[in-house]
């Protein structure tokens, strides 16, 4: 199942709606690292609210977008890893690293909304 | 009266992506007809998908099997992953952290085993891997 992304001003928000297959997963890295050129957006935000597993195929390509967005000038946030996610993370040792996260898109808009404004100055 | 769901014997055939996903969904389904806490069934379905994953990965082919058991009153899941492929030459070596031939994080293996609470591998080189894991409620 494709993940909708939405250009909100400068940011990209991508929302996964259910389980998504590695395929999947890879066809969202892509397009995000694609559309980030083509909108010129300085962030983007993936909500994972809905996402049954993260695996460590899942962190490798969060961790993968997270770089490859950089890469291209901009900043990823990671949003609405559920409690229960998390739990399943840290028992089998997964970690998104640097990765930038927080709980849920409100906060993920407030976090790049700072850090954008820091990058561009007054 | 309706009779309380029975968790069955359910195998699932490993031959796409699609399938790993298809076998940590009904992973977790029988968990939670086990009566599995949601938290420990998300720590079922992460390793199913790791296991899956593994079968598609280095087999290309094989299924997971899901079956209920039951130690007094303590009942538990057990998930075998089984393939005729490559095998693992070094079982002690594919357990250790960071350890992968495929060029990922190497920690599908090592993972499940700290999700899990018993954990087998039995593998021979040309012949096949048969991954068993067991997880008890409580």
């Amino acid at each position: 199942m494709q993940v909708p992304i939405l250009k909100q001003g400068s940011f990209l928000i991508a929302t996964v709606q259910s389980a998504l297959t590695d395929a999947d997963m890879v066809q969202l890295r892509d397009a995000l690292v694609d559309q980030v050129g083509k909108y010129r957006s300085h962030g983007v935000i993936i909500d994972v609210t809905a996402l049954d597993v993260i695996d460590s195929f899942a962190t490798g390509t969060l961790r993968d977008v997270a770089q490859m967005v950089r890469l291209r000038g901009a900043e990823t946030v990671i949003v609405g890893i559920q409690p229960d996610v998390a739990f399943s993370m840290v028992h089998m040792g997964l970690s998104l690293e640097e990765v930038a996260t927080t709980l849920d898109l409100e906060e993920g808009l407030a976090y790049l909304n700072r850090k954008t404004k820091l990058q561009t100055g007054p | 009266m309706k009779p309380a769901e029975v968790a069955e014997e359910t195998r699932i055939t490993v031959e796409s992506d699609t399938d790993i996903v298809t076998a940590r969904m009904r992973g977790r389904a029988m968990a939670v007809t086990l009566g599995f806490p949601p938290a420990t069934a998300t720590l079922v379905a992460t390793a199913i998908s790791e296991l899956a994953r593994n079968i598609l990965l280095y087999a290309k082919r094989g299924e997971v099997a899901l079956t209920p058991v039951e130690n007094g009153t303590r009942r538990g899941l057990v998930v075998e992953a089984r393939d005729q492929g490559p095998g693992i030459r070094d079982v002690e070596e594919a357990l250790r952290d960071g350890y992968s031939t495929s060029g990922r994080l190497g920690l599908g293996l090592p993972g499940v085993r700290r999700l899990m609470d018993e954990f087998t591998v039995r593998s021979a080189v040309n012949q096949g891997t048969i991954v068993t894991v067991k997880k008890w409620n409580g």
